[in-house]
């Protein structure tokens, strides 16, 4: 009988629990975004692309992305931006060291511990950005102009930054980076609209 | 369907699932227990193997995902740089306990396919996932350079 009746109390609360759950629940993806429509209510064009890189810098400034963009040889890891570990460097170009390449641990896809909670996050593309590509600890507004700066963006046009935002698979592990990891917000093609509003608005910076 | 591969030079086969990780289908399936498990989610190395010659931890790779491809284990390791590792080794008494001994090996001969000459910072960096509890990293780093010195002479 008190069985019975812890049973029947457990599911009252489950009943109470699972709404909560729902509504609590993020939408995929994390953090959402604005849609690049929604900034057409800005009139001036350089105020709009503006505010549509500072809505784009929910992404960039996100751990998925600053983390393999960090201004040291040592990427960073978590949600919680510690120091890579095992303490990996980046080797000759970005693929790893020697013999502790990222490849030793990243594969094409990412893996689920077999052994308890957690992921080994994993891409065909899996590396490190260039270090003239550092983000960490910098600001939107030096992102920003970092970014449009071919010689510090790998020799890119303003449309293959588009291009590269919205289609190129590395960038999109961010929004499926495996259990333990917050997705960086909104989509990979909500990101890549912005992107493309960002570039037709004239792509204007932040002040710094 | 099972996925087909080369371990040790010769074909292998396992038909489960094939998420299994490589390292429970080189110990419980294919009875290959020199491979350890350290700590499964590839922070200590112990289960270091070469995948297409290339250091691979095997407690994170699907089996799915060598398809195709070689494998190769302590038990198979062979050529130039595994014979001087494996002097080196013996010549100053590297392991302790010995538990992460077969994945430094590993790790070494895949450091020296890749940097055949390496300096104390290739070492460092190249072995920097290998875990020894018992602390044997200072004979480590010497008998690889060791290893290194014999295959150039």
């Amino acid at each position: 009988m008190k069985i019975m009746a812890s049973g029947i109390a457990a599911l009252a609360l489950s009943a109470v629990a699972l709404p909560i759950a729902i509504v609590a629940a993020p939408r995929e993806g994390g953090e959402g975004l604005r849609p690049a429509s929604s900034f057409a209510t800005i009139g001036d064009p350089t105020q709009r692309s503006v505010a549509i890189f500072e809505e784009m810098g929910k992404v960039l400034q996100s751990p998925r992305c600053v983390n393999c963009h960090p201004r040291t040889d040592r990427p960073l890891q978590g949600d919680d931006q510690r120091p890579h570990d095992p303490p990996v460097t980046r080797g000759p170009d970005g693929h790893g060291a020697a013999g502790l390449e990222c490849s030793t641990c990243h594969g094409p896809a990412n893996v689920a511990f077999a052994n308890g909670e957690g992921s080994v996050p994993g891409n065909p593309q899996w590396h490190l950005a260039p270090i003239e590509m550092a983000w960490e600890g910098k600001s939107l507004a030096q992102i920003c102009e970092q970014i449009k700066d071919p010689a510090r963006n790998g020799g890119k046009s303003l449309d293959q930054i588009v291009e590269h935002n919205a289609h190129d698979s590395l960038v999109g592990w961010g929004w499926n980076p495996g259990a333990g990891r917050t997705p960086a917000p909104g989509t990979q093609a909500e990101f890549g609209a912005l992107t493309r509003a960002w570039v037709d608005s004239g792509a204007h910076c932040p002040a710094g | 369907m099972a996925t087909e591969f080369t371990l040790n030079g010769a074909s292998a086969s396992f038909d489960g699932d094939p998420d299994t990780p490589l390292l429970w289908v080189l110990r419980d399936h294919l009875g290959l227990t020199g491979t350890k498990y350290g700590c499964g989610i590839a922070q200590c190395g112990a289960c270091t193997v070469h995948l297409d010659g290339k250091n691979r931890r095997s407690c994170v790779t699907p089996v799915s995902t060598v398809a195709g491809r070689s494998v190769t284990t302590i038990e198979g390791v062979s050529g130039p740089e595994a014979e001087a590792v494996q002097s080196a080794w013996v010549a100053i008494d590297v392991p302790q306990c010995g538990f992460c001994q077969s994945g430094q090996v590993m790790s070494a001969v895949g450091l020296l396919k890749a940097r055949p000459r390496p300096s104390d910072d290739d070492i460092d960096a190249g072995m920097a996932g290998n875990i020894c509890r018992c602390a044997t990293y200072v004979r480590i780093r010497q008998a690889i350079k060791d290893a290194a010195e014999a295959m150039e002479g």
